[in-house]
């Protein structure tokens, strides 16, 4: 469960793009009839997606009466997974894994470098406007720690000297790949051991 | 006595790594969709058999025999449809062996899938994924979109007689839908908080119909156990812990991976041969989780010796989990690293039972109180007992899966603890505020 604040300026209206109500229309069939509730969670990230990354509280009304379902219940669900967002977050959302497995290989250091070339705090958007960062919990990615997700990919392997071309790559609003930026394949055992571990972060 | 490694032809999970591509015709020439009609044709009953005679065991965490639980389904549908849903949910710090599964070997789920959804009845398969894997869920529906391409799901899937259909449902952060009732509920479109059992969903799950849960790894062996025959999944490994496993190697180790060994391997010989080696050699290790962060730790001493399979890491008071080694070194702070894991529970508990709503937060804060110097000795005690309380009192694991990771930190590290603790209390340091409020709390922004 997350604490989560909802933003101080709300848009009045909402409504699914053409493109999303097609898109709405194919979610549906996946589940049966008589179950449309089950479409909460993936109409909740169309309308983030349509919506600059972020769920307005329209949203979640315009959702409710689409799958006409309290619209309470779509707010419970808003509110519970941390994967929605309820207030404006950067074009470049950064987050950072900082859960044990990232811990002991150095996901502080990450941690600190955001707060020095992205913004002081967490969730707050940079001086350019264009990132935002958040400490997350364990992405799912414990052998190529420490690492960040950056809006859907992951960047993984990272140690300062990557990390910081990283940020500096956002701000400068040109993205670099992601994958492992210690040149290994996927999750394979490296040949050459790097001696007493020098090469993570 | 060093034992043989898995000989490469008893892999299987050959594309691991993606060194021969994923796609479809890559995956049919690793023998993917090989004969899946026959099986099929040989009937339920076989097919059940076969993966009881494996003895294999799920590889989500709780190790329940898979052969045991398809048996659960009613034998015949009745008025309600049946369900066969895949937790891919996979968040267990440590754990990221289903990542791989779902990027390079979609096919051996998919194929496991039909042939686990016609054992138990089942049409309609739906895949759970965490929300953070959104492009290993893109790379599974282009795996899923090719399987119907060549006619292997679908009406008459693969020709077997049997129609089924597959699609993925998008978590959203949060760990507590690994939980097979919260994440049932979740594909509802509800909060993921856990159902009481039973019911168990065997019987009532999925839209009150019956419907069976497996973990990606376990889905994933099932087509090559029943080529290969039953009997020699069963003669890898220990008897009644048998096959391979994914083990993920992460932490202070030279070269972190996932890889497929045999179960029953001693830990020591699995991280040094693959892992590289603990950073700063053996006698440099503090401590390892051995399976996912809810399992308890086990110090260097044990693990000197222990085996990795499920019947001797309980032995140990401990368990394999979802195989998810997490090794600590001595540069690492033992105690802060396990009050982050301790905070991971304060951050991930549904909020539906008080003990565990409550304790995890408890627990986060004394520990960290201990990493800050600032408990006293009487914080010990008290840690202890707010592990026994959660432990038993909740709904679903999860109570068990915070409060272990701290038992065994106290079973293995008291001395470390008190080293740290001091024998006044705060409370005499400062006493305007109001009465039982935690000092710590205030002080502290996130708590």
């Amino acid at each position: 469960m997350s604490l989560k604040k909802v933003h101080d300026i709300q848009p009045k209206d909402f409504k699914f793009s053409n493109e999303n109500l097609k898109k709405a229309e194919e979610i549906l069939k996946k589940y049966p009839k008589e179950n449309k509730k089950s479409a909460v969670m993936p109409f909740l990230y169309l309308a983030q997606k349509q919506n600059d990354n972020w769920i307005p509280l329209s949203a979640m009304k315009y959702i409710a009466k689409f799958l006409s379902m309290p619209y309470i219940s779509v707010y419970e669900v808003a509110t519970f997974y941390t994967m929605y967002n309820l207030a404006p977050v950067g074009k470049h959302f950064i987050q950072v894994c900082t859960t044990t497995p990232c811990l002991i290989r150095g996901a502080d250091k990450i941690v600190k470098l955001c707060k020095e070339k992205i913004s002081p705090n967490e969730n707050q958007i940079s001086k350019n406007g264009s990132c935002s960062w958040m400490e997350v919990e364990c992405l799912g990615a414990c052998v190529s720690a420490p690492m960040i997700q950056i809006n859907e990919s992951y960047y993984e392997d990272l140690d300062e000297k990557s990390t910081i071309e990283i940020l500096d790559s956002l701000i400068k609003d040109k993205p670099l790949k992601p994958g492992s930026y210690r040149g290994r394949k996927n999750t394979a055992p490296e040949k050459e051991y790097s001696a007493n571990g020098e090469n993570y972060a | 006595m060093e034992k043989i490694m898995l000989k490469p032809e008893d892999k299987i999970f050959k594309n691991l790594y993606n060194n021969h591509g994923w796609e479809i015709n890559s995956a049919i020439k690793r023998d993917d969709w090989k004969d899946t009609k026959d099986l099929i044709s040989k009937g339920r009953e076989w097919i059940i058999n076969e993966i009881k005679t494996s003895e294999l065991r799920g590889r989500g965490g709780a190790g329940f025999s898979t052969g045991l639980k398809w048996s659960f389904a009613p034998k015949k549908v009745g008025s309600r449809p049946h369900y066969l849903v895949i937790n891919a949910d996979e968040s267990e710090p440590g754990t990221c062996k289903d990542r791989d599964i779902l990027r390079f070997e979609p096919q051996k789920l998919i194929e496991g899938c039909l042939i686990a959804g016609f054992a138990v009845n089942a049409h309609v398969c739906y895949v759970y994924i965490r929300g953070e894997y959104l492009n290993e869920g893109k790379r599974l529906q282009d795996a899923i979109n090719q399987a119907y391409e060549k006619n292997y799901l679908g009406k008459n899937a693969c020709g077997s007689g049997w129609d089924f259909d597959i699609h993925i449902h998008y978590g959203a952060g949060a760990y507590i839908c690994g939980e097979e009732t919260a994440l049932l509920e979740s594909i509802e479109g509800n909060k993921g908080q856990p159902r009481l059992k039973p019911p168990f969903p065997a019987l009532v799950g999925l839209y009150g119909c019956p419907t069976i849960v497996n973990n990606v790894e376990t889905i994933a062996v099932v087509p090559t156990i029943l080529r290969r025959g039953g009997k020699w999944f069963a003669s890898i490994g220990k008897p009644k812990n048998t096959g391979t496993k994914i083990f993920c190697i992460s932490g202070n180790v030279n070269s972190p991976c996932n890889v497929e060994e045999e179960m029953g391997i001693p830990l020591k010989e699995l991280i040094e041969k693959h892992a590289g080696g603990v950073i700063g050699g053996w006698e440099n290790l503090q401590a390892v989780i051995p399976g996912g962060s809810s399992m308890p730790l086990l110090p260097k001493n044990i693990c000197d010796t222990i085996t990795m399979d499920f019947d001797s890491l309980i032995e140990n008071k401990s368990g394999l989990g979802t195989a998810g080694i997490v090794v600590i070194n001595k540069d690492q702070d033992i105690v802060e690293c396990m009050a982050r894991i301790a905070r991971f529970y304060k951050h991930e508990s549904c909020g539906q039972c008080t003990p565990c709503r409550e304790g995890v937060g408890w627990m986060w804060r004394i520990l960290d109180r201990v990493v800050k110097r600032k408990a006293t000795f009487s914080d010990i005690d008290l840690l202890s007992d707010v592990t026994k309380q959660i432990e038993g009192h909740t709904i679903c694991a999860f109570g068990e899966g915070s409060a272990w990771p701290v038992q065994g930190l106290l079973r293995h590290f008291r001395k470390e603890i008190e080293s740290r603790c001091r024998e006044e209390p705060l409370i005499k340091k400062r006493t305007n505020n109001p009465y039982l409020v935690d000092q710590h709390l205030l002080e502290n922004k996130n708590a």
